[in-house]
Parts: structure tokens; C-alpha cells; sequence
């Protein structure tokens, strides 16, 4: 039997962990086109996705979960229609440290949506920092409808990724079972 | 958690906003160009507000707001010399000279002032105290901000910032379900009226600019002074739902799809 691949995007402004949440998860060391920045805006770390991350989960003989992580700046955005194509449901990540990239994250979350109108979920990263902005507080900057999910995170921890990562199933789930109403 | 930025990334009709939705209470200091400010909150709504160290006195707000005469003022600054405001609205309310319901618009009104020049402020550093007090001996007013936050969102002028708010006008609007909100007390613009009237799920925001004769700079504004308010969301037109049931995996059947989910998420509680 011809093994079925499946795929989750994780989408989000430049910095924001996109690359790492997929390491936290991947049985693969995550495929990464990364390169040195050059641009001075984008110092904030020294090598950023220029394509795309891309991990992998084994569901078992038959079925694989592929993860890919768009590129986080503005000048790759036409990647995103291709990385959109067929996605079971989209994490859309945010540096909750930095405000001045929620208007952005808002941006990519209705582009993608706009792609493709499947089940995604916010994942508010770096909640252990003593900057991040509370949950909530972020849900109402990126007027995100009451019925989407959003959710603390600490990109480099398992147990918090698996989290984000199940209840995005949930939501997808819900999808399936035709209970998600909004 | 923090709430803190800079106005630069999120402005002064957002942080309003997201402390009236989130019903916050505590001060938010900003520290602007050439002067701190300290606004204070509570469930929400402004208590109190002051720029730089400068404090207007009740006795001088009733004054300038013609409450009181010259002569009247000159005799109460001195009954009033080491009163605190609480103190001196008490002795006003009780000689006569005001009522309580003046006294409270006075004061409104002069907030109200503070807020507007806040919304010049297009850069400085904010951060928000939860659950801290204005000071003690001012009289705290409950002010919703709604009408505010519409008067802030008006001052943005830039079309490519209001783009970027609303990149595409085929999106529809409808009104945003939440209690205690009066329409008929927000103070709208004739043209803001316009686009209500016409806030529908079939609608999308070019076919209200079209039908209003608003070009595409107004419409946004409008449209954007009415999201800060909180008073609508922006939808797919024709009320198509956010997830569209039934386009998960569409080469597979219902009863596969589960089983598909339902593995995924076996697999990821494993990990």
C-alpha cells in the first residue's frame, strides 16, 4: 500500500520560532534553507529560513506528517500560495515578546486563510519571557474571532508544541465531524 | 505578563481598544516625546489621566468651564487652599455652587481633552500596571471609551497604514456580538451611519463604499474607526464560514477522514 503523506503549515512573522517548534517535534533533523542575513532589520538572528523548514512525524507503515515552516520575511511571501496547497490546518506562530510584529502575524493568518480556509490555531511563542504579552491580550491585538484558539508556547519545549500540535487535530476534527460552526 | 511596546508598533486607539475589550484595569504610562503620561483605568473604562507633572485643579476646570465666576473662584482658592479635589467637589456639591452630574462632566471633558492630544503621540515607550489606582485624592470618573477610541481611529490619515489594516476591500463586515455596547451613544460621523447602515454579511466593504460613494481611502477609515471601536469584524462575504466544513482531505470519505485525524492524533500524543 502507497504510504499517504499529510502535511501541517507553521506560518508567522520572521523570528517568531517557526523552525524551531518544528525541531522541538521532528523524527528528522529539520531540512532548513537557511542563510545568513543581510539585511539590518533582520538582525535579530544570525541565519533565518529563506525557503522553508521541513520536518517529519511517522504516523505509522502508512501515513506521515510533514511539517513545513514558511519563510518568515515579506519578500517570500509568494511561497506561501505553494506551502499552502493541500495543508490539513495551519499553525500561525507569534513572538509575544515583540508587538510590533502583530499587525504582520495578523496579515500572514488572513493570507493564509485566505489560501486555503482550513482549521489553524495561534501559538503566542515565548511565554517564558519575562516581556511576552498575555495570551488574551494578544488575541484581542490580532482580533482574532473568539471561536480561534490561541495558545501558550515555548517553541523549544516538546511538551508545549505537542499541545499546539493537538489541538490544531482537534480543531481539524471538529472540521471533520462538521461541528465547527463559525 | 507584560503589556508594554512602543506606540510606533501599536497605537494609542489599539491600546485603548484592547483595554476596553479586555476590560483592564491599572495605569498605563507612556513615555512621549517630550513628557510622560499616566492613564488610569478601571473594568475598562477611564478613571483618570494626566500629562507630565502639570495637575489642573477641580476649582480650575469649573472655572474654565464657566461652572464657576472669576469672583467665585477667587474665594473658594483660598477656602480650598489644602483641600484635595475629592475634598473641594464635596464642599462645591454641598455650598451649591455645582452638582454632582456637572461636577462629573467637567471633569470628563477635561480626560477627554488629555486623550485627544495623547492620540498625536505616535511614538513612545507604554506599559500597562495591572490593577494599580489613580491617585487618591482625585476624583476618579468612569468613562467608556468607545467614542474615544472612534476619534482616535478618525486622526489616522495614511492610506498605506490604513492598507494594511484592511488589505482588501471584498471582505464584509458584521457586527461584533458583544453585550453593553449602545450604538445610539456612540458619537458617528454622518459617514460611519452610512457604512452601518449597510453592515451586513452580504455585503462586502466595496460594495458599501460603491452604494455610500466613498472612495477607497474613506471607506477604509470608516471602516477602521468602526473595527477600533469594537463595533464590527471583518468576515468572508456572504457569511461563509471561517473553516469550511467538508474541505479537509476531500479525496477521502467522512469516515476516513476521522480515522486519518484520529491516527494523527495518537501519534502526536506519543511523541
Amino acid at each position: 500500500m502507497q504510504t499517504q503523506t499529510v502535511k501541517i503549515v507553521v506560518t508567522g512573522p520572521f523570528n517568531s520560532g517557526k523552525t524551531e517548534l518544528i525541531r522541538s517535534v521532528s523524527e528528522i533533523d529539520v531540512v532548513s534553507t537557511e542563510k545568513k542575513i543581510t539585511s539590518d532589520i533582520e538582525k535579530i538572528k544570525e541565519s533565518t529560513t529563506v525557503a522553508m523548514d521541513f520536518g517529519r512525524i511517522t504516523v505509522d507503515d502508512d501515513l506521515i506528517l510533514f511539517l513545513f515552516g514558511t519563510p518568515g520575511q515579506k519578500r517570500f511571501d509568494f511561497m506561501w500560495e505553494i506551502l499552502s496547497e493541500g495543508m490539513l490546518g495551519f499553525i500561525v506562530m507569534v513572538d509575544s515578546t515583540r508587538p510590533e510584529t502583530f499587525k504582520e502575524a495578523r496579515n500572514i493568518l488572513e493570507t493564509f486563510h485566505a489560501y486555503a480556509p482550513t482549521p489553524y490555531i495561534v501559538a503566542a511563542n515565548k511565554q517564558d519571557m519575562a516581556d511576552a504579552w498575555d495570551v488574551e491580550d494578544i488575541r484581542l491585538a490580532l482580533r482574532l474571532d473568539p471561536a480561534i484558539k490561541i495558545l501558550p508556547c515555548i517553541a523549544r519545549k516538546k511538551s508545549t508544541v505537542k499541545t499546539v500540535l493537538l489541538e490544531l487535530l482537534y480543531a481539524i476534527l471538529d472540521e471533520v465531524e462538521g461541528k465547527t460552526e463559525n | 505578563m507584560a503589556l508594554k511596546g512602543n506606540l510606533r508598533d501599536f497605537s494609542i486607539t489599539q491600546l485603548l481598544n484592547l483595554i476596553n475589550l479586555a476590560k483592564k484595569s491599572g495605569a498605563l504610562y507612556i513615555e512621549g516625546p517630550s513628557d510622560i503620561a499616566q492613564v488610569f483605568f478601571r473594568d475598562g473604562k477611564l478613571t483618570y489621566a494626566q500629562i507630565g507633572q502639570q495637575e489642573t485643579s477641580l476649582l480650575q476646570l469649573l472655572l474654565e468651564a464657566n461652572k464657576i465666576s472669576q469672583t467665585q473662584f477667587n474665594l473658594l482658592t483660598v477656602r480650598t487652599n489644602n483641600l484635595s479635589d475629592k475634598e473641594a467637589g464635596l464642599l462645591f456639591v454641598n455650598s451649591g455652587y455645582v452638582n454632582q452630574s456637572e461636577t462629573f462632566k467637567v471633569i470628563e471633558d477635561y480626560l477627554s481633552g488629555i486623550m485627544r492630544s495623547l492620540f498625536t503621540w505616535l511614538d513612545g515607550y507604554f506599559h500597562f500596571e495591572q490593577n494599580e489606582l489613580p491617585p487618591a485624592e482625585k476624583i476618579p470618573v468612569r468613562l467608556p471609551l468607545e467614542n474615544l477610541i472612534v476619534e482616535g481611529a478618525r486622526k489616522i490619515q495614511e492610506l498605506d497604514e490604513l492598507r494594511a489594516e484592511i488589505p482588501s476591500l471584498e471582505m464584509a463586515l458584521k457586527f461584533v456580538d458583544r453585550p453593553g455596547i449602545d450604538i445610539n451613544h456612540l458619537n458617528l460621523s454622518p459617514e460611519e451611519w452610512r457604512v452601518i447602515s449597510y453592515v451586513n454579511p452580504k455585503n462586502s466593504m466595496q460594495q458599501i463604499a460603491q452604494t455610500t460613494k466613498l472612495d477607497d481611502l474613506q471607506i477604509r477609515k470608516v471602516v477602521y474607526a468602526l473595527l477600533q471601536a469594537g463595533l464590527v469584524e471583518i468576515i468572508r462575504p456572504g457569511g461563509v464560514p471561517v473553516a469550511l466544513n467538508g474541505k479537509v482531505i476531500p479525496q477521502m470519505n467522512h469516515k476516513e477522514q476521522k480515522s486519518l485525524v484520529d491516527r494523527l492524533i495518537g501519534r502526536i500524543r506519543s511523541i
